[in-house]
């Protein structure tokens, strides 16, 4: 490999002012060492694009352990290892290690080979058992106590014999906590990654045989029309219909508190519980769709903040009454996903490569459920199960006094939490109040300022010497990083934002910055909406918006696959847009080369987002 | 309106084999059908075409019997100064001999045809461009593309007879000679009919492919163009603006606008083509909007589909973007693309025993 010039190196990367203390958050084995300015790395800005709290690297530290195990151990595949990550200034950075010895990788092959073959030959058969697993980590998590260490233990610890007091599952339960983390991890990967072979493996078919062919049309060939992700939204369409047919709709207005919703249906006699009975079998599970994609701990579910789905539900209801609520089209979309696979198919020269075209496509068909309903068990409803039962430990250690408030626990390392439950334990055993008050507060309270700082830090995309070849399938399918995207961090434009060509279209228009999703009542009729990441949360927001363009995504990306659907230009996976845009520019969206420029910035006196 | 039988000229739309129309109007004549027919319909601007009795007749009265083109049959490839010596000779006949009557009154009945002139002055009659045509135009290895003449902005009856003669007497230049002999092409069976086409005024004119030029690639189509006439781009006066349409989504994948600082407009009544600089406010601008995109992309999909191959069409777009875009198509040209025609494509990939073997194919591969 040679090495160009370009991104600085790990070890020129200064602390940023103010936050020179941002080792202190983080484990040992996050930091770059010397060594590690000799190998390319790059901003995991996908996953994270946020300075990470303390706690929350564990949404980094277990799926690159899951991912790697799986790659590298697991199925070995032939060219690549796993993945390391390192963290500066609070970023999240990434490598993989390929194998470049070809003994080496024709050894692996052997290997690989029979162990990927069983799970694509039994992949629907292993997918269920993979939901029934799944499910049962999900009720383990929910299961588990976090003990509230009563003055006293009740009688029956002692009647029934138990023999062991609360305080011993404060670190019982938080490790079983994580444990059970971990394990939905490896469930994660343990298909995705054969996953995403598969559609590597039709994707580059596809460009060989169509090198004009945008990504998004590859991925419309692949997509499920009826997948998990559209149920929230849908489940929503029907609380609306089913207000307005019970009559109870004139409680769903612009601006409505979900707690005086639900104590005003409670009191409308029979009506009103039929709506509730219905509200309640809709959000176990469709609300613990989360409203990011579940890498960090303030991405709460639909069933933690009940917002977003209130912010939506007085627009469905107005639709409803106005005869304007339609259903997904999922025929006719079916139908143009198959037209659209048969035109490319009969444009092939040959039967062979037609028969290739059909092998390839209809494995990427087999896969595809799983690869895009795993999100929902996984980063929504485990995660967010999960990040919820860490709270609870939160608020255990904020009445122990050893944290000021619940969600300060978050700005602990996994690590430090057990330190803190052991303070705990011992205190409640030894009568006395625990120590890490004085030991912790102070700690939390820098870190929630040194975050506030680095928040500004602008990191590079990569770091350290690039090298000539990045286009091996499993570290491109890994990474999402190629040779061309490189180019582009190298020369930069800077009056432009380059993304992923989501959905085709070019739109100018006002764009409306939205942080998070519970400020999508602010979106207006036509605005192009600008936002970190879209979820099925966001869904609401699709039938009023021009375009869309996001800091986080990628061809099969939610937002990419709704745009699509509503023929609506997209840009995803832009990296800052949301820092770049202001509420009010008016800004171009060119969702077939995938670019976003700001044409006119907002007036002094524009609203500057939505924080 | 000539009668159909008249062996001289042809309507464009009755112009059927190359041995009569010679290779331009036999295929504009199979376009203007393909057009009428096609789903969705496109234009063709009318027009005639003089057909190679015509050039037989006229050459009767400048060769009687042939002796001259025998003559100039049997002259050495290698003898260029012969070659230029005949040729000149040749065609300075052509420019004297008087036309056949019959062939002058079937021309100028069939221009008259044509319509009235621009404006209100009605002019000498409608400005019509005049192609030559020759009878081994496109046929086989033998392309004679760009050996003959087109003239565009003729006006008048007298003008096209005129341009009618230049464009036989092309047959004669030296470059045609040079080409036959050394090919070896019998001097008897060369002939050259002519295309005699209203002109069009185009707000947009280019070229399309209805195969990626770059790359080969079937599943689009990809267009070039610029203001006004489409000989700025021709004649590399320009650097157009390019675009590539999914035959398959209708997406447009790649959108490159270009300054186009020159501008060829006709000016009507004869007065012919001007070479100008682009008016400032058009030069970065799009030449097409993105509804002309997609018209133009289903009239190239209709010509391939007709054709069977991937074609090399010359399009035009005509008026303001007020009126359907389709409506507002005429394509000037189509021919068989040749360059990746002529290429072996290697098949991306066959069969294999499971799908799943494809992907332990590629993730075995070393690196």
């Amino acid at each position: 490999m040679t090495e160009r010039q370009g991104f600085p190196l790990p070890s020129q990367i200064a602390d940023v002012p103010g936050a020179e203390n941002w080792r202190s958050m983080y484990q040992y084995f996050t930091r770059f060492t010397p060594e590690d300015d000799k190998r390319f790395w790059f901003y995991n800005s996908m996953h994270f694009p946020e300075p990470m709290p303390a706690f929350d690297t564990i949404t980094s530290e277990i799926p690159y352990q899951a991912i790697g195990a799986n790659t590298a151990r697991l199925f070995v595949f032939p060219t690549t290892l796993g993945i390391e990550h390192r963290i500066v200034n609070g970023r999240v950075y990434i490598t993989a290690n390929p194998v470049l010895d070809p003994g080496e990788v024709a050894r692996r092959a052997e290997a690989f080979g029979p162990r990927a073959a069983y799970y694509y030959e039994n992949w629907d058969s292993l997918y269920e058992g993979w939901k029934e697993r799944v499910r049962g980590l999900i009720a383990e998590i929910e299961a588990i106590e976090v003990p509230q260490l009563p003055e006293w233990e009740p009688g029956e610890a002692v009647f029934e014999a138990r023999g062991v007091a609360q305080n011993h599952y404060l670190q019982e339960n938080f490790a079983r906590c994580l444990a059970l983390y971990s394990r939905m991890w490896h469930h994660h990967t343990e298909m995705l990654m054969l996953g995403y072979g598969a559609y590597v493996v039709f994707f580059q078919f596809c460009t060989q045989a169509f090198p004009e062919i945008s990504d998004q049309t590859v991925a419309r060939m692949v997509a499920g029309i009826d997948v998990i992700m559209y149920r929230p939204d849908d489940e929503l369409r029907r609380l609306a219909r089913l207000a307005v047919d019970l009559g109870v709709d004139d409680l769903f207005t612009e601006g409505c508190v979900p707690a005086e919703v639900l104590d005003a249906l409670a009191a409308r006699g029979e009506a009103g519980a039929a709506w509730l009975d219905a509200f309640a079998r809709a959000r176990d599970p469709w609300f613990h769709v989360s409203t990011g994609d579940g890498f960090y701990h303030h991405h709460l579910s639909w069933n933690d903040d009940l917002t977003v789905p209130f912010t939506a539900l007085p627009g469905y209801v107005a639709a409803v009454r106005a005869g304007t609520m339609h259903a997904r089209p999922t025929a006719a979309l079916q139908e143009e996903r198959d037209r659209i696979a048969s035109g490319y198919r009969e444009l092939l020269a040959t039967d062979d490569e037609k028969a290739a075209f059909d092998q390839m496509l209809g494995l990427c068909r087999l896969v595809f459920p799983f690869v895009e309903d795993h999100k929902f068990y996984c980063e929504h409803w485990f995660t967010t199960r999960f990040f919820q039962k860490i709270k609870a430990f939160g608020a255990l250690l904020a009445r122990q006094g050893v944290i000021a408030e619940a969600d300060d626990v978050f700005h602990l390392h996994h690590t430090e939490v057990d330190q803190a439950l052991a303070d705990v334990a011992l205190a409640w055993a030894a009568g006395s109040p625990p120590l890490g008050g004085a030991h912790f507060q102070p700690v939390i309270a820098e870190r929630k300022r040194m975050l506030k700082v680095l928040r500004d830090w602008s990191p590079p995309p990569a770091l350290g010497p690039v090298p000539e070849a990045l286009n091996d399938p499993a570290v491109r399918m890994l990474w999402g990083v190629t040779s061309e995207r490189i180019e582009s961090w190298l020369h930069p434009d800077e009056s432009e934002m380059h993304g992923v060509a989501a959905s085709a279209g070019v739109v100018e228009g006002a764009a409306r910055v939205l942080h998070d999703v519970n400020e999508i009542g602010q979106i207006r009729e036509g605005e192009i909406l600008v936002c970190p990441v879209t979820a099925p949360s966001w869904a609401p927001v699709f039938g009023k918006i021009k375009a869309a363009v996001s800091d986080i995504g990628g061809a099969m990306s939610h937002a990419a696959i709704v745009a699509r659907e509503y023929g609506m230009p997209a840009v995803v996976g832009t990296g800052d847009a949301t820092k770049r845009i202001r509420t009010g520019d008016r800004i171009r969206v060119d969702g077939d080369r995938g670019t976003v420029r700001v044409l006119a910035a907002a007036g002094p006196g524009a609203d500057a987002g939505g924080d | 309106m000539p009668a159909v039988t008249d062996p001289f000229v042809l309507p464009l739309a009755a112009a059927r084999d190359a041995a009569t129309a010679g290779g331009k109007g036999a295929s504009l004549g199979e376009l203007a059908r393909a057009g009428a027919t096609a789903a969705p319909a496109f234009a063709v601007p009318p027009g005639f075409v003089v057909t190679a009795g015509a050039f037989a007749a006229a050459m009767e009265a400048v060769d009687p019997g042939g002796a001259l083109r025998r003559e100039v049959g049997s002259l050495p490839a290698a003898d260029l100064a012969a070659i230029a010596r005949a040729g000149a000779a040749f065609r300075e006949r052509i420019a004297a001999a008087p036309l056949p009557a019959a062939v002058a009154s079937a021309i100028e009945s069939g221009y008259a045809a044509l319509g009235a002139g621009a404006g209100a002055d009605a002019g000498p009659g409608p400005d019509v461009a005049v192609r030559s045509s020759a009878t081994m135009e496109d046929s086989a290895a033998a392309s004679f593309a760009g050996l003959q003449d087109t003239y565009l902005g003729v006006a008048g009856a007298g003008p096209v007879l005129d341009h009618v003669r230049r464009c036989w007497a092309s047959l004669y230049n030296d470059e045609s000679v040079a080409y036959r002999r050394r090919l070896g092409m019998a001097e008897r069976d060369a002939a050259m009919a002519v295309v005699v086409q209203r002109m069009v005024r185009p707000r947009a004119a280019g070229v399309m492919f209805t195969r990626s030029p770059v790359s080969g690639d079937r599943s689009v189509v990809a267009i070039e163009g610029t203001w006004g006439l489409g000989s700025a781009l021709v004649a590399g006066d320009v650097t157009p603006d390019s675009f590539v349409i999914s035959k398959i989504t209708g997406e447009i994948t790649s959108r490159r606008v270009s300054v186009k600082g020159r501008l060829h407009s006709f000016i009507p009544n004869g007065r012919g083509v001007t070479v100008t600089d682009a008016p400032a406010d058009l030069r970065g601008r799009p030449c097409l909007t993105d509804e002309e995109i997609r018209a133009l992309a289903a009239a190239a999909k209709a010509v391939e589909a007709r054709y069977g191959v991937p074609q090399d069409i010359e399009w035009a777009v005509l008026g303001e973007p007020d009126a359907a875009a389709a409506e507002r198509i005429v394509l000037l040209q189509s021919r068989p693309e040749t360059v990746w025609a002529a290429k072996a494509a290697a098949p991306v990939a066959a069969p294999k025993p499971r799908p799943a073997d494809h992907v332990l194919a590629l993730f075995g591969k070393p690196l």
